[in-house]
Formats: C-alpha cells, structure tokens, sequence
C-alpha cells in the first residue's frame, strides 16, 4: 500500500486537496497580520464558490466566473471590514454572522436561479485553458496549483521585502505605534482584509471549477482548516503552506485507505487537534500578532 | 431607565434595518413583502400550533444564549457551545438507549446529567488549555467544534448508529420528555416539550448564581477586571476552568429538546448551528439571562418563520435575516455608542 504513496497521482492529488487550504490560509494570514481575525472565510469561500458558478453559467467563460467570484469575496470581505475596522464591532461575532449571511444566501440563490436546494448546473472547469508552454509541465499545467506557487513567492516578498508588509505587520503588531509615525492603521488593516476575501474568493472558484458545480455547503469547513493551517503555519505565508500541505497530504491519505486501519473520521480531526496542540505549545509556540482581534482606537481624536 | 431604553433601541434599529432589507429582497425576486411577512407572523404568532413550534425552536437557543453569556460574565468567549451540545447530546442518548431498563424518576435526571457532563467535558478541555497554557478559547473552541462533530460522525457511522441511517437507535421510553400538547392539550400537534421547563429553571439558577453567589461576584469581577480579581486573591485559573465547564455543561443540557422532547433518538446535525445562533442571542441580550429567553423567542420566530413561507419564498430568507441582525446589532452598539457620547457633550 506505501507505494500508492509515491506517485504522481498521490503527489498530484495532495496539491490539489491543498489549494482550497491555502488560498484561503494565505488569506487569514493577510488579515491576522493586520490584526484582523476572519472567520467569514468559511463563508467567503461557499460565496466566491457559488458566484463564479453562477458567472460561468452564464458565460460559459471561466475568467469571467472567476471574476465573479473574486468580486463576492471582495464585497464580504468589505462588509466584515465595515463592520469591524470602521464600527470596531466585535471580529469573531461578525465572521460567525457572515458564515450564517453566506450559507443562506447562497442557497436562497441557488433555490430561485437553479430551482434546487442543493446543487446548481453543470459548469465547464479548468480543462478548457490551454496555456502554451505551462501546458506541457506536469502539476503546472494546472493554472491554479502554478498561480498558489507565483503567489506564494509574492506574498513571502510582500510580507517580510516590501513596505506595505511592514506597515501591515505593524498595525498587527502595534497599531498605537504605527499611528504616530503616521501610518494609516485604519485603511492597511482595510488592505488585508480585502485581500483575505479575494483569495479566499478564487479558494471558492477552484472549488467550483473542480466539481463542475456549485452544492450547498460545499466550503465544507475547509475555511476553518485554513486558519487552522495559518495557525499551524505561525501567521506566516511558508508556514501556512506548508501546514495545508501536511493537511493535504492527511487527507490524500485517507481517501488512499479509505476503509482500512484508521477511520476517515480521525484523519478529519487531525487538522484541529494539530492547531490545539501547537496552541497550546507543545510542538514549537505559535503566536498571534500582538493586536490581533483588538480593533484600533485612535484616542488622540 | 436611560440604560434600558439605549440597550433596547440598538436592536430594535437593527431588527427593522434588517425586516427592511428583507423586504427589498422579497421585492426582488418578485414577491409581495407585506404578503410574506404577513404569513410568516400568522404563521409563527397567530395560532397556538405556530406558538409551540416557536416555542420548541426557541428551546435549544435559550440553554445554548445562556451557556455563551456565562462565559461572557467571566469575559470568556465561547464559540463552543454547538460542539458542546453535540458531545453533551451523544452522552446523553447513550445513556437513554443503554439504560433502558430504568425507570423515568432515574433515567430522566440521569440522561440531563449525562448531557451536562458531556458538554462540560468539552467545554472544560478549553477552559484547561486557556488556563493552562495560556491559549485563546475562542480558536480552541472553534477547533472543538470541528473534533466534536466528526467524534460524533464515528459514533454513530462506525459505532452506535442504525446502518443506512444518520441516527441512533431510539431511546428508552422512559427518558422521553414529554410534549405539551400531550399533557395539557396546549399547542397542539408541536413538538414544543418539557425541556422548555428545563430552560426556564436553568435561566433561574443562572441569574442566582451569577448575582447572588460569592462565586457568581467572583465570575464577575473577573470579567469585568481581571487584574481586580488578582488583587483580591481569587483563584483565576480555577475560576476560568470552572467558568467553561459550567459554559460548557449548560450548552449540552440544550440537546435534550430534540434528542427526548421530539426524534427520541441522536441524529448527526441535530444541533443545526444553535450553538452559533446562541452567540447571538447573548450578545443581543447582553448576557441578561431573562433577556436571553426574550431574544431566543425572537430567533424561534424567524427559525420557525422560514418553514411557514417556504411555499413562496425560500425558507433561508430568514438565514439571511438573521445574519444581517447580527451584523447590524454588533454595528450598532457603536454608533449608539457613539451618539451618546456626543450627547453627553453637547448636554
């Protein structure tokens, strides 16, 4: 059975389980640096997942359903913003109304557009590019895997080589601090924020284009894993990866020995067990940003 | 009295922002707002049918409000309470289905026992962990939730469960509380039950503990300062731990309307997310245990309300109604803030 292990199949498979992680992981890690915890992520990526369906049903045209789903997750991802930086209300309660806001709208939508509870029309996937060169490579000649790679390169730049990641992890670390070296705190935790909802958005659009449809509640709490994975991954783009990697790699696993030794079940709890565990410190002490969660205050105002 | 009137009015704002918004989303897809809300008040409110259903919706969410505030009081949050209820649920269920030959006076105390311990247990694995090692309850919490319902998925899909079905087989007859409309003819044909009795004297003890018990001052002392509750020497950790449990314990009792008052066996998914509605509930309530059951009325209204105009409408426009709440509650609690104080100054 090992040797189911090592081949390109498995290897193939593990990426692709691990892309509707990572984007919404990088995602997480986007906005907890800038001291905004989202747990809408779960939401963002049921929403991104139903409007990019619903674009490309229409169109017949992926970009423009990727489009679509981008803009979902960029608007939820604005309304947290809303809610959160410019009233200050409570980060948790307003990612919990937003899974709730995202669960019934999609499937009120899908009822009155689809007629079905449950699942929406065939859409056409990522078979249908064709990108000269890319198309040779194996695993590359899949855009998605190629793009989480390009983007995690950038956002490893972006965070620790460019301007706007110090600012950002500033106003993670040390809103107060930042503010009097006049760093608009209010408008870079807006930035990760947003960027959290477009990534999580395309995580929906992958989701979507790998099953050819859009089903109810499809997002299946891989939002959750994903800032379990961030978690894991010490509020880092590497390590965030590499924890969706590992998780990836679990589940690929699972449904390699579906029915033998260890139940399916255990397999799916590994991902939260894991996140308690390095929590707690035992494996290697993760911590937050230091103002993650607390919204800024200016009290100079 | 002004402190009343600006909890109220925060709320209320919000629950016509959102029937509101409701209503332009009506509009949208081509129906008569006036016509939908109209059936679903009728529906939920004009008759005793409706009343008891509301009623039985509502049940679930005052144990799984009340678990959440009482960890607020000790300024914890619990995201927990749905993984809290699906343990405490499966405790209790197995207690039902294994002790069969009990009699009611024992079993019925003993699967309400059962059910608290379990959820306390849960609820307890978090309180330890922040005490302990000093990490955040509420990712804990939230991480538990997920341990939880794939726990209960290998209990009942590998273990316990009726092959070809989602449940476990039915409970003993004597541990079934009993509907209302059995015993008094009220509500008739809901499933509206004795656990509501549960609720109530739940809430009342939660309201003796919290404000007359030197634990309860303790509880919210340190909630209200945690460096204040250091001076005086409480025992923090202890109190946080006790804090969770107890959160813990509460949201488990809230699985015994469905489990004993209604199927009378564990189903996966049962708990349908009260858990995460129990946060709103709270905070809508502001952790008053009396305005908990006011709140949790309201959300049985809209939970039960979707069923009553799925006909016309799909029924997750009250999803979506109870998220916009939440959102505009929590957004308003601001800017009323806000407002006060710029009337504060200008007075």
């Amino acid at each position: 059975m090992i040797e189911n292990i090592f081949t390109y199949a498995f290897l193939l498979q593990t990426l692709r389980i691990s892309v509707p992680y990572f984007l919404p992981s990088l995602g997480a890690a986007y906005s907890e640096k800038g001291g905004v915890v989202n747990i809408g992520l779960e939401g963002i990526l049921l929403t991104g997942a139903f409007f990019t369906t619903l674009g490309t049903y229409y169109t017949q045209n992926i970009w423009i359903g990727i489009l679509c789903g981008l803009t979902a997750g960029f608007l939820i991802a604005l309304i947290h913003g809303i809610a959160t930086i410019t009233f200050k209300a409570d980060q948790i309660v307003s990612g919990i109304a937003l899974n709730l806001f995202a669960l019934g709208l999609t499937k009120f939508l899908c009822r009155i557009i689809f007629n079905s509870s449950s699942n929406s029309a065939r859409i056409p996937g990522l078979e249908t590019v064709n990108i000269p060169l890319l198309s040779s490579i194996p695993i590359l000649n899949n855009i998605f895997i190629t793009f989480c790679i390009i983007l995690l390169i950038l956002s490893q730049i972006i965070f620790y080589r460019s301007k706007f990641g110090l600012r950002l992890r500033a106003v993670g670390e040390n809103p107060a601090a930042a503010d009097s070296l006049g760093i608009n705190v209010l408008r870079i935790r807006y930035a990760g924020v947003l960027i959290s909802g477009l990534l999580a958005g395309l995580g929906g659009a992958w989701l979507a284009f790998d099953q050819h449809s859009f089903t109810d509640g499809m997002s299946a709490g891989r939002g959750f894993i994903a800032l379990a994975a961030m978690i894991v991954g010490k509020w880092k783009p590497m390590g965030a990866a590499a924890a969706c990697l590992v998780f990836g790699f679990a589940e690929s696993i699972s449904i390699q020995f579906q029915g033998t030794a260890i139940p399916t079940q255990f397999i799916q709890m590994l991902p939260y067990i894991l996140t308690i565990i390095i929590l707690a410190g035992f494996i290697g002490k993760s911590t937050p940003p230091a103002a993650d969660g607390i919204p800024y205050e200016n009290t100079n105002k | 009295m002004n402190k009343v009137i600006y909890s109220i009015l925060g709320p209320l704002a919000a629950i016509i922002i959102a029937l509101f918004i409701g209503a332009i989303i009506i509009s949208l897809i081509g129906k008569d707002p006036v016509e939908v809300y109209g059936v679903l008040f009728y529906g939920t409110l004009g008759n005793s049918y409706g009343i008891g259903q509301v009623l039985f919706k509502a049940t679930p969410l005052i144990f799984t409000g009340l678990s959440v505030a009482f960890a607020f009081k000790a300024g914890l949050f619990n995201i927990g309470a749905e993984g809290q209820m699906i343990i405490g649920g499966f405790a209790a269920a197995w207690t039902g289905f294994t002790f069969v030959t009990l009699p009611w006076i024992i079993l019925i105390p003993l699967t309400i026992i059962a059910a608290f311990v379990g959820g306390a247990l849960w609820g307890f694995i978090a309180g330890y962990l922040k005490a302990k090692y000093g990490s955040h309850e509420v990712i804990n919490t939230i991480m538990l939730n997920f341990i939880a319902a794939a726990l209960a998925s290998y209990l009942v899909n590998e273990i316990y469960g009726i092959p070809a079905t989602i449940h476990t087989p039915e409970v003993s007859g004597s541990s079934f509380l009993l509907r209302f409309d059995a015993i008094t003819g009220l509500f008739p044909g809901s499933p509206f039950n004795t656990s509501f009795l549960a609720a109530i004297l739940c809430t009342i003890i939660f309201y003796f503990i919290i404000n007359r018990t030197p634990f309860g001052y303790q509880i919210r002392t340190l909630g209200l300062n945690k460096n204040a509750a250091e001076y005086a020497r409480m025992k923090i950790k202890k109190l946080v731990v006790l804090s969770m449990l107890i959160s813990g314990g509460i949201a488990g009792i809230g699985s015994i309307n469905f489990i004993f008052g209604y199927k009378h066996y564990y189903e996966l998914g049962f708990s349908e997310g009260a858990g995460y509605i129990g946060i709103a509930v709270a905070l809508i309530a502001r952790n008053n245990p009396f305005a908990i059951i006011i709140t949790a009325f309201f959300f049985g209204i809209l939970e039960y309300g979707g069923l009553t105009i799925n006909t016309m409408v799909p029924k997750e426009l009250v999803t979506i109604l109870q998220a916009l709440l939440i959102i505009l509650v929590i957004t308003f609690v601001r800017i009323i803030d806000v407002l006060k104080i710029k009337f504060l100054k200008s007075a």
